[in-house]
Parts: structure tokens; C-alpha cells; sequence
């Protein structure tokens, strides 16, 4: 009896976004406070263990993407006014970005240009087939922009998507170490290697560790969606993609 | 908090329409945010805004979550490839900030010591 009430109550739940908007919020909190107590561990980054953890929960209990998306659309709805919001920390440090418009433009020319060529070889390198190739080109900039010249270049936006998230992971895992490792402590340099590198994801991560990275990072962040967006299709041609 | 949230939306709404009628390649959001930018440039930004804008940002790693779920829905496509794919990543992720952030160290420093020369041959 109370086993036959448990599937009915799931059957209701499972059809209103309350139980998988309150799931996602659970989680993260969950993967934020461990991170925060085991002293910001790169490897159980928050993003990381909560897509880990939810992706788990739903194959178990059978749930498509759809229907987990139709409740965590609030959260992801948000993405839009944050990104908006960017413009905050940046005007804090308008000063230091004034002084430094040409160490700023030259950083982006060479982050950008060197994302895409240095993934394309690489990959050609590694024996990355020709469709993969053309999704992970556009790969360092934020979602929108990257699965727009993933379509204009023949690759498949949806791959796209899955790799920009993979990218931004990877830059908010090793940033902090790679930076601290060679002693790179400038955090204007910092910022703009993380958002040139991995877009949102990373620049999250850059305002996490300094409010300084975390301006210039969304700056690059989206400078370089436009620097993308210009060069990819170009050098696509150029390197017979 | 409400303000704080309709000048942002406000923004990207503003960003999303530049973008569709001169069909850029560029998201709305981030003409938002440029936006948003050149407005706190002229008239700075008020205490609700500031305070408000920048509490959403610390919820900001959690923004990503729902999309990234999505990768649920590739792993059949990427199940060949993942590993060269997944090194491909970090190799050319670990370079491209290293380059970024070289290249600006390098700019700074050229312009910083341009600065310098200049001001030691104003003082002599």
C-alpha cells in the first residue's frame, strides 16, 4: 500500500518542474559546501560534481533530459541577467582596463587565434574525425556564439554544446594551479587567460578567486565571442576544414 | 533586488533586439552586458544595482549546471572520440591561457617600460 502511494507520488512529481529545479539546487549546494570544506580541491569542482551527480540521478531513475530541463530552465534562464551583470565587476576596474587597451587587445588576438588553431592541429594530430573537428573549433567561446559557428562551419551545434561545457570545466579545474605554478600573479592576466580559455564556466570560477580575475575574464569572455565568431570561419578555410 | 533584476533584463532585452535586427553573430546577453557597461561608465552604478547585480554573480558556477547536464544526451556520439577529444581539450585549453595571458604580460611590460623611457627623458 504505502509502496503502491510512493510510485504515485512520483509519478505526480516527476511531471512538475518543482522536483528537478529543487534537485539541482539541492545538489549544488551539496557539491559547493564539500568543495568548500575539503579546501577548494580542483578536481570536485562544484559544476563538475553536480553535473556528475544529477546525470547519475537521472539515468537512474530513468528520466530524459527534457523533462529534467523543464524544471532546471529557471536556474538557466538566469544565465542571460548574470551575464548582463559582467558589466559590474569590469566598471570597478575601468581604471586598470583603460591602461591597459593594447596589452588587452593583443592578449585576446593571440588567446583567440590560438584556441582555435592550436585545437584543430592538435586534434588533426590526434586522429579527431572531420565532423568532431569542426564542432571543437569554436569550442572556447560561451554556448550561443560557439554553436552558431559550429553550424556556419558544418559541425554539429549540439556537439559544440557538450564540448564548450567540457572546455569551460577543464579551464576552471586548472587555472588556479597552472597560474600559481609559474608564479603568473598578475590577475588582469589571469582573468583574461581564463575567459579567453573557457568562457563562462571559467569566468565563474575567476570570480571566485579574485574580483579582479573575474572582471577581466568576463570582458574576454565576451570580446572573445566576437574575435570567434570573426576568425573561425576564416581560418576553417584556411586550414581545409 | 526587483530594480536590480529589471535593469538586467532590460539590458539583455535591449541586447537580444540589437542583435536580431542587425542579425550580429553575437548573443544578446553579452550586448547586454557592453551595454550595461557603457552606462555605468557615464553615470557609475548605484548601490541597489552594484549590490544586487554582483550577489547573483556568486551563484554564477551553478548557471551552468542545467546545460551541462545536457552532455547526457551525447555520450553515445562521443563514446569513439572521447579521450583524444578530452585531450585535445586540455592541451590546447593549458595553452591557450598560457598564451593569452604571456601575451599580455609581454604588452604590459613593453608599454609600462615605453612609459618609463618616456617619463626618465621628460625628467632629463
Amino acid at each position: 500500500m504505502i509502496r503502491h502511494n510512493v510510485a504515485e507520488i512520483w509519478v505526480y512529481l516527476a511531471q512538475t518542474p518543482l522536483l528537478w529545479l529543487t534537485a539541482t539546487l539541492a545538489v549544488y549546494c551539496l557539491a559547493d559546501s564539500v568543495y568548500q570544506r575539503l579546501g577548494q580541491l580542483p578536481l570536485i569542482n562544484p559544476v563538475l560534481v553536480s553535473i556528475t551527480l544529477l546525470v547519475a540521478l537521472l539515468v537512474v531513475t530513468r528520466t530524459p533530459y527534457q523533462r529534467y530541463f523543464d524544471g532546471a530552465q529557471f536556474v538557466h534562464f538566469l544565465l542571460g541577467p548574470a551575464t548582463v551583470a559582467l558589466a559590474l565587476p569590469l566598471w570597478h576596474y575601468a581604471g586598470r582596463l583603460r591602461q591597459m587597451l593594447l596589452p588587452v587587445a593583443g592578449a585576446l588576438l593571440a588567446g583567440s587565434l590560438t584556441a582555435i588553431l592550436s585545437t584543430v592541429i592538435l586534434g588533426r594530430l590526434l586522429g579527431v574525425s572531420t565532423i568532431a573537428l569542426r564542432s571543437l573549433a569554436p569550442r572556447s567561446v560561451t554556448t550561443p556564439i560557439a554553436m552558431g559557428i559550429s553550424e556556419q562551419i558544418g559541425g554539429l551545434p549540439s556537439l559544440t554544446a557538450v564540448l564548450v561545457i567540457l572546455t569551460g570545466i577543464i579551464g576552471a579545474v586548472t587555472a588556479r594551479d597552472l597560474f600559481d605554478r609559474l608564479r603568473i600573479s598578475d590577475q588582469a592576466a589571469r582573468g583574461l587567460a581564463i575567459g579567453v580559455a573557457s568562457h563562462g564556466i571559467g569566468t565563474a570560477r575567476a570570480l571566485q578567486l579574485h574580483a579582479e580575475a573575474g572582471a577581466f575574464a568576463g570582458l574576454a569572455m565576451g570580446l572573445n565571442g566576437v574575435v570567434t565568431a570573426i576568425l573561425t570561419p576564416l581560418l576553417a578555410r584556411w586550414l581545409g576544414l | 533586488m526587483l530594480r536590480a533584476m529589471t535593469v538586467l533584463l532590460a539590458c539583455q532585452l535591449a541586447g537580444e533586439i540589437i542583435a536580431r535586427s542587425f542579425a550580429l553573430p553575437i548573443p544578446g546577453p553579452v550586448l547586454g552586458m557592453l551595454a550595461l557597461f557603457g552606462m555605468l561608465l557615464r553615470r557609475g552604478a548605484p548601490a541597489w544595482l552594484d549590490d544586487n547585480g554582483q550577489g547573483l554573480l556568486r551563484f554564477l558556477p551553478l548557471l551552468f549546471v542545467p546545460a551541462g547536464v545536457g552532455i547526457m544526451s551525447y555520450v553515445d556520439l562521443m563514446r569513439d572520440e572521447w579521450i583524444v577529444i578530452v585531450a585535445t581539450l586540455l592541451i590546447s585549453t593549458i595553452v591557450t591561457m598560457l598564451v593569452t595571458a604571456g601575451t599580455f604580460l609581454l604588452f604590459a611590460r613593453l608599454a609600462t617600460g615605453r612609459k618609463g623611457a618616456h617619463d626618465t627623458a621628460q625628467r632629463g
